[in-house]
């Protein structure tokens, strides 16, 4: 299958990024360099094309009923203009996506889902919709996204749209006119500092990323999504989350409501009642080397799980990972090994906080 | 650093060989290739080669880099600069060495690529 491009596919070619293949998309990687980018973001403001993301409209009378028993977290108390992060999960309770649903108005509701899931997440929606009285609509070809990412994108964004954000909750969203059509801006993001997401149509957000540019954001590519959203302690789907593990094996639990019945309840119920064979922890080397996804963990001649996610922090300069580990060895300061090309480099168990998250309340 | 009597590899290293020693760097192409060098890992002096072993790694913040030899022999020094300073070999790859190694081999030099072959092997293998 030919890859899909964004409306911005010429934009970033235009500034000579480095493209690469993800999720069924040519999307750009890194544009001045990965590193620059990450503290343009920490430090300024930056701005993403995120337009391969999925958005599925889920409409109908009985959508909220529906919705809550596909999503692991309670939708009844959210109001319209307000989001929650959960899952879909299969029966084993295993994950078929992480997502974000947005509340557009009664029996009106927005998914906001990973792009390489997307079409795995429609086939699950249709096949438990049952006798649900609901409508599911794939909207993610007439919507394009742009994250727009940092301390500085609130002064930014109200310049642009001459409009007011202080009052505007973390999570919460409005939608207003911009150029031609309506866009939908909330205060979330992927990077853990204060931002925007703009969903729109299409060539308004083409406007509105140049406008952006023009006013000093720094494009940023997916490299740095990766690196930022790491720091802030942030799941990536097919890493720390999969068909295999499970919300409270990756330590999620705050998205999962065992007040409700939802799909994978009963599996997740007796993996908690049962107790973890293993969770994601944090790891720091305190030897020279980079932890990679994939690299094994050992303890004496053990294996005792795998490395997720690494990199050589960019905030904080320290070797960091994400690691899969035996419940045994995940107590915070446990000294594991990690194999690095064939050699043993010692890391210790820490928390996963790498970096303070800056959103705002 | 004069470039007339250096020669480059396909693996994308520089070669400068003087007195039986060659000195081992990365190419131009290769460094804009790796992007943003933030680590190195490089083979203890003593260490023997054989020609186009992997010798070390870069790492950029995304990736991992093999470092191949196009000459055989021993390690005789390693630029430990760039431990605590792996962009220097983004900032200006063909001034800082990486390796230097006593040629086994000196013949082997001979097989390597100069300026411009290995400018035409970019343009079209690249």
């Amino acid at each position: 299958m030919p890859l899909k491009k964004t409306v911005l596919y010429d934009a970033h070619v235009a500034l000579n990024a480095r493209m690469s293949a993800y999720a069924g998309f040519l999307m750009p990687i890194e544009y001045k360099g990965l590193t620059f980018e990450h503290h343009a973001v920490r430090q300024d403001v930056g701005v993403f094309d995120v337009s391969h993301m999925g958005q599925i409209r889920v409409t109908g009378p009985q959508s909220l009923a529906f919705l809550n028993y596909v999503f692991t977290n309670e939708l009844s108390d959210l109001t319209i203009g307000k989001t929650r992060y959960g899952f879909l999960c299969f029966p084993s309770g295993g994950v078929v996506d992480d997502l974000i649903i947005y509340v557009l108005a009664k029996n009106d509701y927005l998914l906001v889902v990973n792009a390489a899931n997307k079409d795995q997440d429609l086939t699950w929606l249709i096949e438990n919709k049952g006798n649900y009285d609901v409508k599911i609509t794939d909207f993610s070809d007439h919507i394009a996204l742009l994250a727009v990412q940092g301390p500085n994108a609130i002064h930014l964004l109200t310049k642009i749209l001459n409009t007011q954000f202080d009052d505007m909750a973390s999570g919460s969203f409005k939608i207003m006119r911009y150029e031609s059509a309506d866009v939908l801006i909330s205060r979330t993001g992927y990077t853990g500092e204060d931002g925007f997401e703009v969903y729109g149509k299409p060539s308004d957000i083409k406007i509105l990323w140049t406008t952006l540019l023009d006013r000093g954001a720094t494009p940023c590519g997916l490299g740095c999504r990766d690196t930022l959203r790491f720091e802030a302690s942030m799941p990536l789907y097919g890493h720390e989350l999969s068909k295999e593990i499970t919300p409270l094996e990756a330590g999620l639990t705050f998205a999962v409501n065992f007040d409700k019945d939802f799909i994978g309840k009963a599996a997740l119920l007796a993996q908690k009642e049962a107790g973890l064979t293993r969770r994601i922890v944090g790891l720091e080397l305190v030897e020279r080397g980079i932890p990679r996804e994939g690299y094994p963990l050992f303890i004496a001649d053990k294996e005792v799980g795998y490395i997720t996610t690494g990199y050589l922090s960019p905030t904080t300069q320290k070797p960091l990972a994400f690691a899969l580990v035996d419940i045994a060895h995940t107590t915070i300061g446990t000294p594991i090994s990690v194999e690095i090309r064939g050699r043993r480099v010692q890391a210790v168990v820490r928390d996963k906080k790498f970096y303070e998250k800056r959103n705002k309340k | 650093m004069s470039q007339n009597n250096v020669r480059y590899a396909k693996t994308h290293e520089w070669v400068k060989v003087e007195d039986g020693v060659a000195t081992i760097g990365i190419s131009e192409f290769a460094s804009d290739q790796v992007g943003g060098v933030v680590f190195v890992d490089l083979p203890e002096v003593g260490k023997v080669l054989k020609q186009n072993e992997q010798f070390g790694v870069l790492e950029s913040v995304k990736a991992v880099s093999e470092l191949y030899t196009p000459v055989a022999g021993e390690v005789v020094a390693v630029n430990d600069e760039l431990y605590d300073a792996p962009e220097l070999l983004n900032e200006a790859p063909l001034n800082h060495w990486i390796i230097k190694v006593k040629m086994s081999n000196p013949a082997e030099a001979f097989s390597l690529l100069d300026e411009t072959a290995y400018k035409l092997f970019c343009e079209t293998e690249g």
